[in-house]
């Protein structure tokens, strides 16, 4: 579940008041992550470290001069370029101070903008579509540069991307209404023009954002109406046939995004990774117009995952380095973390599986007043609270290491450090408001141990989820793992707290638990609320009280004497199978039966795995169901709420595909046959109880049609009859 | 046994006034009760709580409060006048201006003597209550602001005054101030707004007890003048106080319609120290509690919902018993309907007008048998009922009796100042009405009005238990004679039922007397003797003359005009004694009538039933099955007949305001919905209720 963090101010901004665009020209990213230079529209450069919020390095071009493009790094020669006046290109290094000191070019036409991707050599790409590499350029700067570009074709956009082999200058043009895409390769040079639809009515896409992805380039535009479109460019294209000819490129939407009634001006929407968007001045669907948002989307599953709402005006202004949003507004540029993991469809349905399991967990304890009269909300006061997270964040940048550092510690420290490290960023972190990128520590943690037979962390795994940031899909190695480490209380957190685990998997828990025997069982410490439910039905066990639910023993019994017509076998099966009302398994092992009774499963799926079982494990398990559903239906058990405990239904359910599965099994095997003659005298005096109540629903129906007042109206003449 | 077509009328829109104020007297155990309206009603506690007087009100007069002084009854209102009440000819004695602008409240002290009134302007003026009337003494120190609430010190040396924001403690010697007790406004909002004092009570002990607008009931003492103690009892008003005889209970009635019990016991078992401490709370009403009363075993409230409440204390009184029920007193104990028989009319009594109704029909060809229809039926109504005239008074007096004659051609109503009769011509289409311009001056103070069966008479009872016999013809009306009695009592006579023959008329009395005059002579011709509880319906048996009269504590007598005696049936009644369950309704019947095809039918009906009492059957033992009907019917005819018992109970029909036998042997029910009458209610205040 993607998510965005607590953004902080990089710098301020001049408000621009008339303009649509801000005064940034342009934020490229310096020789890490945690650099970048910030090109404002006016005359300045500065060199930003984004951890620290502070300015390193700026420069200044003359009164007069002004930059017409943003400054971009060269990470080869750690040289800055820029071009001031169109005509002019500017290298310098961090320690030149006055820039005007520092080494000028001037070029034959005017440029568009330079671009210099990771590891690449700068590019310049000229007004009128001509692409250079900037050495080459340098070396004559006043050579004719020829024009791509057809008159009054402009450029709109540019980018540059590297691949494993080739420099790429991607730019879009307009003429006249129609929008086109340049492909320029460098070295060899090629050009490729394709054709974008036009998309109705008559609209031009607000913005542009291209990255390389699986050897293809993927272009992502948006448009005024909110349609987010991307199109698939490869990188190898087709033989450039002398590249005049405009193939039409292909375009898949993406997103329709809520936009209410009016067009949007100024937005932009970028790739984050392969299935989230960030969108910037695109309103929220819940909120009202008028305010201004950061949303990232969800592709896949075409969700809102995570939403923030600036303050100020938004640009349409967005830019992404390393886990990072710039994003100018209002007053200041802000600098807003985010998370996008590895997104599986329980985390896309994310927010409505957590409330669920909400519910469940305020369900295993005593129900409290403060819950019952203020809802969640009345937990400890805000001041606490924000005290708390001032400090949390004083030591996260201080002392202790962040979640990528546990990651690579996790790689190979021994148990023992990891085990202190996850639970020292455990406590840091907000209960509230689990990072979803704990899930990767998690991951982590089972590869190792899959990698690494010796190493096994069952402390951290036990710590890692509950804190709900992790599903069976997300991490699907994590329960097999366990159950092969027997880490039987791993596997009921597990079953807790997982929704997602395949049928095939709680089939194979379920079969473990019952071949558990129950000396190796006993010895487990379980979650101590499962197990106190099987004590309490265990020891409540001799106290019969009354009849619930139509069923009485004596009841059945009696049922079964007209079944059996020998009065032997009558006798001996009254001896024998008289209703079973001891636990045929010891309390640990129930409770751990318990968890997979109340799994989610989907019918279908499980009874093939259920037919695995063997018959033993069959007829105890079905032993337990039964129990089970006699200590429901003869006490008040079902009315306790105070336990996480399987409901009647789900009991049930299982019984009916236990049954289902290994019916022919069931009824050659003689150990069954009490088994199965009691369950079917329960069903009789079901059945017999709910003919019974069918029969007064008559008289009920007309006890209601009685009830019912005529309306008599202000008059009516009316016959009575007194005997 | 017998199927009846009834007419089943809703029309009457019948809207009783809100409950104003109450006071208790606890020597004759009457409770006066003042309406909006300006009515003042009179329930005798003693006696089943029967409603024996009421005197009708008068546009613009409204009554703030009322006061016994010994037997003699004064009210007082925001038009600045106390009035005392002539309790024998129903109407207002005297008023007497006292010039301090609206008066909020009057109090006697215990001695009564002294009659205090608070006033808008600021004083607490003095009366002294003399034989024939009451005399302005003097005023005590003129406060500002107005008097909202007045309590004597039982010595009667102190006077408390609840005022806006304040409560002012005079020496009733002196008339000067001697404490003043500052009472807090409400928190939040109504900070601002001052906070008034709706009720003050002084006790012996000289602690004082206040409630007020911000919701708070006060305990202080009342010699120092320092606060004790604060209830919060409620978000709004706290409107009405009311302390036990013996000061060991004080009762608190809000605008959520709530009463807040205040009783003064020790905190803890077995110590001497005692506090005011909330104990219970009741709700019984859904507006504003206006008025209250507590009786040594009871609370008694009324207020903006019109009904009377009587809420037993249940450690007071013995359980499940008749004492021990909640009682609420929605519909008045007298007829506002009156019934042309022959012509099929309603007259419908309102305070301020009249409404003459004709019922409608169903189909006209009556002339199949009644037996094809199925019983609970509704027949297709043909014809509409119809309002032909609606008659407003002139003046500013409410009516306070009507009458309809049987034929339908006359109409007379009564208000405290005057009589009218109107001469009625109803053809199909054409209806006229003529007011009879000369009426004999004997027809003054009229507390009842009835006419002959035959149409030829106006019987009007009037002051000292009189009867003014009137003969009408076509074209005048004529005085006959003044039918009086030598009882010596001097109580209204609030029953007037003369007989089918004309020969007799039975009249009764609020001091439970019937007399029976021969009105042939002109003479009376015996008097019932005398039983402890009111009449509330009196009928002459129209063949075998027999005098059938039902009290108010459900008793029935029926009493042979000719042999002078109890009949037979009524001497075996009395010996086997009445079944429980007709013992245990708590509305008086209020009317008899007979059924001419079967002379062994009475028919009776209260507000929740009506009754067919079959002289012939046996009458119910107490441990037979009481209401029957739905058994019966069950059964096969044979079986019926020796199941059935006298009293035939029919239930189909609630809040009755009257039921009619019409010469065509149908009946008319008036019904008043209890729900109509709330629905015409303003909204009470808001409240939060739990889930929603």
């Amino acid at each position: 579940m993607a998510a965005l963090c607590e953004g902080y101010t990089l710098c301020g901004l001049v408000p621009a008041v008339n303009r649509r665009s801000s005064e940034i020209k342009g934020i490229e990213e310096e020789r890490d992550s945690d650099h970048v230079i910030v090109t404002d529209s006016s005359r300045s450069v500065t060199l930003y470290k984004v951890s620290d919020q502070k300015p390193l390095g700026s420069w200044t071009v003359k009164q007069g001069q002004v930059l017409t493009c943003a400054a971009v790094f060269n990470r080869l020669t750690n040289e800055y370029v820029a071009v001031s006046d169109n005509k002019v290109i500017r290298i310098w290094k961090e320690d030149d101070i006055i820039l005007d000191k520092a080494f000028k070019a001037t070029v034959s036409a005017d440029v568009w903008s330079v671009h210099c991707a990771h590891g690449a050599e700068p590019a310049v790409l000229f007004q009128r579509g001509a692409v250079r590499l900037l050495d080459s350029l340098l070396s004559a700067p006043q050579q004719p540069v020829e024009e791509v570009l057809v008159q009054d074709e402009a450029i709109r956009w540019s980018t540059n991307i590297v691949t494993e082999t080739q420099q790429l200058v991607i730019f879009t043009t307009e003429l006249k209404g129609d929008h086109f895409l340049y492909l320029q390769r460098l070295k060899p040079n090629s050009v490729q023009k394709y054709r974008l639809e036009p998309e109705e009515p008559a609209l031009s896409p607000l913005s542009f954002w291209a990255s390389y992805r699986d050897k293809n380039i993927c272009l992502l535009y948006l448009y005024p109406n909110g349609r987010v479109y991307q199109s698939l460019v490869s990188v190898r294209g087709p033989a450039p046939d002398d590249g005049a000819q405009a193939v039409p490129l292909p375009r898949d939407q993406l997103l329709s995004l809520p936009v209410g009634e009016e067009l949007l001006e100024a937005a932009s929407a970028i790739f984050l990774d392969d299935a989230h968007v960030a969108v910037v001045g695109v309103p929220h669907p819940s909120a009202g117009p008028g305010k201004d948002f950061l949303c990232i989307w969800n592709t896949n599953f075409q969700t809102l995952q995570a939403a923030k709402e600036m303050a100020g005006k938004l640009y349409g202004q967005l830019w992404s380095f390393s886990s990072k949003l710039f994003i100018p507004h209002g007053k200041a540029l802000s600098v807003i973390p985010f998370a996008c993991p590895r997104s599986s469809l329980a985390l896309a349905l994310g927010k409505l599986k957590q409330v669920k399991t909400e519910e469940s967990k305020t369900s295993t304890v005593v129900p409290s007043w403060n819950t019952i009269l203020h809802g969640e909300e009345a937990a400890p006061p805000k001041t606490v609270e924000a005290r708390k997270t001032r400090t949390t964040r004083k030591t996260q940048s201080s002392l202790s290491l962040t979640i990528d550092q546990v990651q690579d510690l996790i790689k190979t420290a021994p148990v023992e450090e990891v085990e202190k490290e996850v639970q020292e960023l455990l406590s840091r972190q907000d209960p509230k408001d689990p990072q979803p990128s704990l899930g990767q520590l998690a991951l982590a943690l089972v590869s190792r141990s899959l990698a690494d037979p010796k190493f096994y962390s069952s402390r951290a795994l036990t710590q890692l989820v509950p804190i709900r940031c992790l599903s069976h899909s997300v991490c699907p190695d994590l329960l097999p793992l366990a159950l092969e480490k027997r880490d039987y209380f791993l596997c009921q957190l597990c079953l807790l707290f997982f929704h997602d685990i395949p049928e095939a998997v709680t089939c194979a828990c379920l079969k473990t638990f019952i071949s558990l025997s129950d000396a190796d069982a006993e010895k487990l410490s379980l979650e101590p609320d499962s197990v106190s439910f099987v004590e309490m039905l265990i020891s409540n066990e001799r106290a019969q009280t009354g009849l619930q639910n139509g069923f009485s023993p004596a009841l059945c019994e009696e049922d079964r004497t007209d079944a059996v017509d020998d009065p032997k076998a009558k006798a001996k099966e009254k001896q024998k199978a008289s209703p079973q009302q001891t636990c045929p398994v010891g309390k640990h092992k129930a409770a751990l039966i318990n968890e997979v009774l109340q799994t989610a499963y989907s019918e279908a799926l499980l009874l093939p795995h259920l037919k695995d079982f063997s018959s033993d494990q069959v007829v105890l398990f079905l032993r337990y169901l039964e129990f089970l559903y006699l200590r429901y239906s003869t006490d008040g058990f079902s009315q306790m709420h105070g336990y996480r405990s399987p409901s009647l239904n789900q009991v049930m359910d299982w019984v009916c595909m236990l049954l289902d599965a290994h019916f022919t099994v069931l009824v050659m095997s003689p150990v069954a046959k009490g088994l199965l003659l009691n369950l079917q005298s329960f069903v009789r005096s079901q059945v017999r109880l709910f003919s019974e109540l069918g029969k007064i629903e008559g008289s009920l129906q007309e006890l209601t049609k009685m009830k019912m007042k005529k309306d008599v109206g202000q008059y009516s003449i009316e016959v009575i009859e007194l005997y | 046994m017998g199927e009846f077509k009834v007419h089943r009328v809703r029309f009457f829109d019948y809207m009783p006034s809100a409950i104003r104020s109450m006071a208790f007297n606890s020597h004759t155990e009457r409770l006066a009760v003042a309406r909006a309206d300006g009515a003042v009603e009179i329930f005798n506690f003693a006696d089943n709580y029967f409603q024996e007087k009421v005197i009708a009100g008068r546009d613009g007069r409204s009554i703030e409060a009322l006061c016994w002084v010994g037997c003699r009854l004064f009210s007082a209102g925001l038009d600045g006048e106390i009035t005392e009440y002539d309790l024998e000819n129903l109407r207002p004695r005297y008023s007497i201006e006292a010039y301090g602008g609206p008066i909020w409240t009057i109090s006697g002290n215990s001695e009564g003597t002294l009659l205090a009134a608070g006033c808008e302007d600021g004083t607490v003026k003095m009366f002294e209550v003399l034989e024939d009337r009451i005399q302005f003494q003097r005023n005590l120190s003129r406060q500002k602001g107005r008097i909202i609430s007045l309590s004597w010190h039982p010595s009667g040396a102190q006077i408390a005054a609840g005022m806006m924001d304040m409560i002012r403690i005079f020496d009733s010697e002196t008339g000067h101030a001697t404490h003043r007790l500052l009472v807090d406004r409400g928190v939040g909002a109504s900070k601002s707004r001052e906070v008034v004092v709706w009720s003050v009570a002084c006790l012996n002990d000289h602690t004082i007890i206040s409630g007020d607008s911000a919701g708070k009931v006060q305990i202080w003492d009342g010699l120092t003048g320092t606060l004790i103690r604060t209830h919060l009892v409620t978000k709004w008003d706290v409107l009405v106080l009311a302390v036990s005889q013996d000061e060991s209970s004080v009762i608190a009635g809000t605008s959520e319609g709530t009463i807040v019990q205040f009783q003064f016991i020790s905190s803890t078992v077995g110590q001497q120290d005692k506090l005011w401490v909330r104990t219970r709370t009741f709700k019984n009403h859904s507006h504003d509690v206006r008025a209250l009363v507590h009786t040594d075993s009871a609370v008694i409230s009324g207020g903006m919902d019109t009904q009377l409440v009587v809420r037993p204390l249940l450690d007071k009184v013995e359980k499940n018993t008749q004492e021990s029920a909640l009682r609420k007193i929605a519909f008045p104990h007298r007829n506002l309907v009156s019934c042309a028989k022959k012509a099929g009319l309603l007259l419908f009594q309102f305070p301020d007008h009249l409404e003459l109704w004709r019922l409608g029909e169903s189909d006209r060809n009556e002339t199949f048998p009644v037996k094809t229809r199925t019983p609970g039926e509704s027949l297709p109504v043909k014809r509409k009922p119809e309002k032909l005239i609606q008659l407003k008074t002139k003046g500013e007096d409410h009516i306070c009796c009507s009458a309809l004659s049987p034929c339908g051609s006359w109409l007379s109503y009564a208000t405290v100042a005057a009589v009218r009769l109107y001469r009625l011509q109803i053809s199909s289409n054409n209806i006229s009405i003529q007011k009879v311009s000369k009426l004999p001056r004997e027809l003054k103070s009229v507390h009842q009005l009835c006419f002959s069966s035959d149409s030829c008479r106006l019987f009007a009872s009037s002051s000292f238990s009189s009867v003014v016999v009137v003969a009408l013809d076509q074209t005048d009306c004529k005085y006959l004679h003044t039918l009086k009695h030598k009882s010596g009592s001097r109580q209204p006579i609030h029953i007037l039922s003369p007989s089918e023959d004309g020969q007799w008329l039975a009249t009764a009395n609020t001091d439970c007397e019937i007399h029976v005059f021969n009105l042939r002579k002109m003479k009376l011709h015996c008097s019932v003797p005398a039983y402890s509880s009111c009449p509330t319906a009196v009928s002459i048996h129209p063949t075998t003359g027999n005098l059938v009269s039902v009290h108010a504590d459900q008793q029935i007598f029926e009493f042979s005009l000719k042999q002078k005696e109890y009949s037979e049936w009524s001497r075996q009644l009395q010996r086997q004694g009445l079944h429980p369950l007709w013992l245990q309704r708590d509305t008086p019947v209020t009317s008899i009538a007979f059924n001419p095809n079967n002379p062994a039918h009475i028919m009776l009906h209260d507000v929740f039933m009506f009754c067919i009492i079959d002289q012939s059957l046996p009458l119910p033992e107490a441990k037979t099955k009481f209401y029957n009907q739905m058994i019966l019917r069950s059964l096969p005819e044979p079986q019926r007949l020796r199941e059935s018992h006298a009293f035939k109970t029919c239930k189909n029909f609630q809040h009755l305001l009257s039921v009619n036998l019409l010469e065509d042997l149908s009946l008319v029910v008036v019904e008043r919905p209890l729900v109509d009458i709330v629905a015409q209610l303003p909204a009470p205040v808001r409240q939060k209720k739990f889930a929603t």
